[in-house]
């Protein structure tokens, strides 16, 4: 038992912060599941996780707010945002909603990279307390798939559904399209934002280009790679994007290579992600 | 119930509708005719939102629809069908009535996260309601099948119920019959007089002579964006204009106009 503590506690020394990395990965790819749910490519997600992991972070810091009140801070300014520009920018759809979205993550880089005497410009925030306990985002996690699963199944959830396959078709079914993507969007924005401040608490340092165009493309690929027809499909796959480079460390400088080939596979070969449910029912002959 | 004032739509240079003027009458099964691209699902566009009239005015139970989004004209109990089937594919049956009924669930935020009695309770209801229109169209049996697995004629009845469970008070349906074998078209037919029936009005575009003439009351002809007469089903069919429209001016007496 002794020796199992020992290890454990060596283990836990080296990987805590991974798996650590592994909920909060989750929760970015759920952020941006629920736009995806609507037929929504919204690419504002890490633009919303900067903006949380800063407020959050700067209420901890400069108001030295308890660390539920950083996390609540941090969901609610991310959501303002999302509100207010969810209004004008969700009246786009496909790839010109994907255009404006980008172009508010890369308004969002720059305006932290400008008010240095807030958010220390360039180079960053640095000294955030490491408050982010394991099970900090376990609960997190744990609660936000709870409440996304019930959204799912209530008449929110089949709204969301029938919007993405047909918004003429929804709209006629009495569905406000308006109301129901400005509600993905904003719920989206607060749990990206929330994300964003487990992970500062996490990290001890944030800078403005960890909330750019590589971390909205890879929050992206979490969720599409995992399946979007499910809520497990995205922790899948940002277990799968998170643990797929540690796993291929021995490969030195071949990883990133193997790391985009096992991608592209993935892709190729199960277009609808890594979790999905009809093509597992097949799998087992459950379907006819 | 539903008017029509005088309406036109055009698409830039193209006039598809002028000066269209129709009733529907509270009760009737209205049905509106005409060769194909003579504007007729331009009308019920028009009627449920989807565009907006150049001139003229829509006026439903004395309210005006002009600049109404969608969803709230269909708030006001005006339901449709699409001649291209539009249904929800990978949601089941049940699913894709259910979503019709989501403005007549009504639950909070924490009756919905914690599956309180009253969100249980409103759930149940919306489920046998589904069911039940499920049933006036023949698929009860189906109710947890694939939208997507069903056959043509299923589909089109699939579309029914839904519209249907936005508890409308006019149905539209636009070629409910196209695509439908014969079986299949007599059975929509007595199944479209069962829902008349229980009170709902019915404005209906069809090709199928035999299903307009047999269920109508009273049918328009629209030829050219023109309604060029509205009458009982006898007398539509022996107009002149109507004849011209379908099948064309008697070449003969053409040539023989012109010599």
């Amino acid at each position: 038992m002794d020796a199992f503590l020992l290890w454990f506690d060596e283990f836990w020394a080296v990987y805590s912060n991974l798996i650590l990395t592994l909920g909060i990965n989750a929760l970015l790819a759920l952020s941006i599941w629920l736009t995806l749910a609507c037929g929504l490519l919204a690419l504002a997600n890490a633009a919303f996780m900067g903006i949380g992991a800063y407020a959050g972070a700067l209420a901890t810091m400069n108001y030295d707010s308890p660390f539920a009140l950083s996390l609540v801070v941090a969901m609610a300014a991310p959501s303002l945002v999302a509100l207010a520009i969810g209004v004008p920018v969700l009246r786009l759809g496909g790839v010109y909603l994907a255009m404006a979205t980008l172009g508010f993550g890369e308004v969002v880089r720059v305006v932290i990279l400008n008010t240095e005497s807030i958010t220390g410009g360039a180079l960053g925030l640095n000294g955030i307390p490491q408050q982010t306990q394991w099970w900090h985002v376990a609960l997190a996690l744990a609660i936000v798939v709870f409440m996304l699963a019930r959204l799912h199944r209530s008449k929110t959830g089949r709204a969301f559904e029938a919007i993405k396959v047909d918004e003429t078709a929804a709209g006629l079914m009495g569905i406000d399209l308006r109301a129901h993507k400005l509600l993905a969007f904003v719920l989206g924005a607060a749990i990206a934002g929330l994300a964003g401040a487990l992970n500062a608490h996490l990290t001890f340092f944030i800078g403005p280009q960890e909330y750019g165009f590589d971390r909205g493309v890879e929050i992206l690929t979490m969720a599409i790679l995992g399946g979007i027809g499910s809520l497990i499909g995205p922790v899948i796959g940002a277990f799968f994007l998170t643990l797929l480079p540690e796993l291929l460390r021995g490969l030195a400088d071949f990883r990133l290579i193997v790391n985009g080939l096992i991608l592209v596979s993935v892709v190729l070969f199960l277009p609808n992600g890594l979790w999905d449910p009809a093509r597992i029912r097949n799998w087992f002959g459950a379907r006819r | 119930m539903l008017e029509l004032a005088s309406i036109s739509k055009s698409f830039g240079g193209l006039k598809v509708l002028d000066h269209v003027s129709l009733k529907v009458p509270q009760g009737a099964i209205f049905g509106l005719i005409g060769p194909n691209g003579a504007g007729k699902t331009t009308v019920f566009n028009l009627i449920t939102g989807l565009i907006p009239p150049t001139s003229g005015t829509i006026t439903f139970d004395g309210t005006d629809l002009a600049g109404l989004a969608p969803h709230r004209i269909t708030r006001l109990g005006i339901a449709r069908t699409f001649q291209n089937i539009r249904i929800f594919n990978e949601m089941s049956l049940l699913e894709n009535v259910l979503v019709g009924r989501h403005r007549h669930i009504n639950y909070g935020v924490a009756e919905m996260l914690f599956s309180l009695p009253r969100y249980r309770a409103q759930e149940e209801a919306a489920r046998a309601r589904a069911l039940e229109l499920l049933g006036w169209v023949g698929l009860a049996g189906k109710a947890g099948e694939i939208a997507d697995t069903l056959s043509y004629g299923e589909q089109r009845r699939l579309e029914i119920a839904r519209a249907l469970a936005t508890e409308p008070r006019l149905l539209l349906l636009d070629e409910p019959v196209a695509g439908m074998n014969p079986a299949e078209k007599t059975e929509l037919m007595s199944a479209v007089r069962a829902i008349n029936a229980r009170g709902y009005t019915i404005f209906l575009i069809e090709h199928d002579m035999r299903f307009v003439m047999g269920l109508c009351e009273r049918v328009a002809v629209l030829n050219f964006g023109r309604i060029i007469t509205c009458d009982k089903p006898e007398a539509v069919r022996n107009n002149h204009d109507v004849i011209e429209a379908y099948l064309g001016r008697d070449d003969e007496a053409d040539t023989r106009e012109t010599a």
